[in-house]
């Protein structure tokens, strides 16, 4: 698959001199889906507002399509959609004309066909002459969809498509998502749910502090859930994984008292017993052994507090 | 050139005007028929006549400047400041538009806006005086050249406020007084010599003693000088945008 967007080494300092995005470097496929993941503050919305060109990068390049947000600016833009994060939009327009303002600002000549398409697949249609301020709040971020996508973009940003959204419109824009993956757009979200990017992400990123803390696929992230790790506690400290056990794939923990063996539960053989049989025999006393499983959540959390520490 | 971006801009800026036409109609006739009565009627019977005109009649192109100029420039201010205010500037700043785009959108609707009022104006006068335009190419210009300069004011001033009050600190404390100041009502000439070489420093006597001019022939400063005046401060407005864009000056962090 070819890269539709291409991010290196970008870094943005607001007035002021915070650093919200420290150097980040992603580049995303076309046609997939990727999600951020992100606590409050984090520079999702920095990052996507820079590639979006809402602020300006203090250093670092982007292309989209292999076009420069900068130098090459329309043609980037026309490629991509924004979905912000805050609910903006004129509260006495009606929903018809500023998603035809929409098309019309990125340059496409109107075109009542696709309003009515776009309009219908969002659940608008009926709604279409309404003025902004009688719809609902989810209406309303429906309509900002609907302005995203007016101009057909290929690619899509949807900066917390799902805050504050009751549980069947959250499966509604799941659904629309999947929709537009169909049709081949590619998608940008951000969520702080984590069942959210497990449901519709094909690749998870997750930002911490301005930083890209990993990137992967969800396919092999939910592998890394379909680890175990078993803890083997000693009686007394080591300072290092004594060569006898070199074979394993084995971690010391900081306290140098307990060894962390990860393995597959799907793999034919778990070599946990092995395992317990060289420990005893490289002259270490068990304290207790336990085993724990691991979450996108916990993979999540540790990632983050790690950064934080 | 982001031809249907900028048409998008101007029709969405001009469906806000035609929602509140009666209004937009209404106000200007009203105050116009007003200012006859206070100014044409109750002062004008002291003044009679200034250099052959009568009072009625010479006060119309100041009335229509001074409407004009104070509509231009709250059509754009409130144009641009609004989506700021709301926050659906993040449109613009995301969509495939240079600055010269956004300008003559926003500008353009605000100064048809203006323009509008300004027939609406002359054309209510006419119904109080007889009005004769001696050179209606001339007035055309500068009632055009008006709008649209006080219109890239406007701009200006609704990019620059942060707040509602800021949007009205301009033209209540700066642009009014100058309009009050700058021969509306009388002819400088009329002024004791001190005070009109203070006026001369005011650009709007500039803007109406041309304006004038366009109407009767009269004018209190060279008409040359009017264009070049005007002119240049569409040129100095046009600059500043030009920075503001170049810089994201108050738009883009
Ligand atoms: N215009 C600005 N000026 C100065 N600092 C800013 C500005 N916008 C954001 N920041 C700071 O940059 C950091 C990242 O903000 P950002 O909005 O990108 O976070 P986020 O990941 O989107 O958070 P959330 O999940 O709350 O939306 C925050 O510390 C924020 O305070
Ligand atoms: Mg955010």
């Amino acid at each position: 698959m070819s890269t539709i967007l291409s991010i290196e080494n970008l870094r943005k300092f607001y007035d002021g001199g915070f650093e919200a995005l420290k150097g980040v470097s992603l580049d995303i496929a076309e046609g997939e889906i990727l999600a951020l993941l992100g606590p409050n503050g984090a520079g999702k919305t920095t990052l996507i507002s820079t590639v979006c060109g809402i602020t300006t990068p203090s250093s670092g390049r982007v292309t989209v399509g292999g076009h420069d947000i900068q130098s090459d600016f329309r043609a980037a833009r026309q490629m991509i959609g924004l979905v912000p994060q805050e609910i903006a939009l004129e509260p006495f327009e009606k929903v018809m004309n500023t998603v035809r303002f929409s098309r019309g600002l990125f340059g496409h000549r109107r075109d009542d066909a696709r309003m009515e398409e776009i309009l219908r697949k969002l659940s608008l249609w009926e709604k279409r002459n309404a003025a902004i301020r009688e719809l609902s709040g989810g209406m309303k971020r429906r309509v900002l969809i609907a302005k995203a996508l007016a101009h057909e973009p290929r690619v899509l940003f949807l900066d917390e498509p799902t805050a504050g959204v009751d549980v069947e419109l959250r499966k509604d824009m799941w659904d629309i998502v999947a929709e537009l993956k169909r049709a081949g757009v590619t998608i940008i979200l951000t969520t702080h749910y984590i069942e959210e990017a497990e449901a519709i992400a094909d690749r998870v990123g997750v930002i911490n502090n301005g930083e890209l803390l990993l990137v992967q696929d969800k396919a092999s992230l939910m592998a890394q859930m379909g680890q175990k790790q078993i803890e083997v506690m000693l009686v007394e400290r080591i300072d290092a994984i004594p060569d006898a056990l070199s074979s394993y794939e084995l971690a010391l923990n900081g306290a140098g008292d307990s060894l962390i063996y990860t393995y597959d539960v799907h793999g034919e053989r778990t070599g946990i017993t092995a395992l317990l049989n060289d420990v005893a025999q490289a002259g270490l006393t068990l304290r207790d052994v336990s085993t724990r499983q691991s979450s996108l959540e916990e993979i999540f959390v540790s990632l983050v507090s790690e950064d934080a520490a | 050139m982001n031809w249907a971006a900028i048409a998008a801009i101007y029709r969405f800026e001009m469906t806000r005007f035609f929602r509140t036409l009666l209004q937009s109609f209404f106000s200007p006739v009203l105050s116009t028929s007003l200012y006859f009565v206070v100014f044409g009627t109750a002062i004008g019977s002291r003044i009679q006549e200034i250099e052959g005109v009568s009072y009625g009649a010479f006060i119309v192109p100041g009335l229509i400047m001074l409407s004009v100029v104070m509509l231009a420039i709250s059509n754009a201010s409130f144009g641009i400041y609004f989506p700021k205010f709301l926050g659906t500037i993040y449109e613009l700043l995301s969509a495939p538009v240079n600055f010269l785009e956004i300008v003559i959108g926003y500008v353009g609707a605000a100064a048809t806006k203006a323009l509008f009022v300004g027939l609406v104006i002359l054309a209510t006068a006419t119904l109080f005086v007889e009005i004769r335009i001696q050179h209606p190419l001339a007035m055309a210009a500068f009632l055009i050249l008006t709008c649209l300069s006080f219109s890239l004011l406007g701009f200006i001033i609704g990019i620059w406020a942060g707040n509602f009050e800021q949007m009205s600190l301009v033209p209540q404390l700066v642009v009014t007084p100058l309009i009050f100041l700058g021969g509306t009502f009388y002819s400088i000439t009329m002024l004791p010599p001190v005070w009109q070489t203070v006026t001369l420093f005011n650009p709007v006597v500039y803007l109406i003693s041309g304006f004038r001019w366009s109407f009767y022939g009269l004018a209190d400063v060279p008409i040359g000088l009017s264009l070049l005046a005007i002119a240049a401060f569409t040129g100095g407005c046009l600059a500043v945008i030009w920075w503001i864009f170049k810089t994201g000056w108050r738009i883009r962090s």
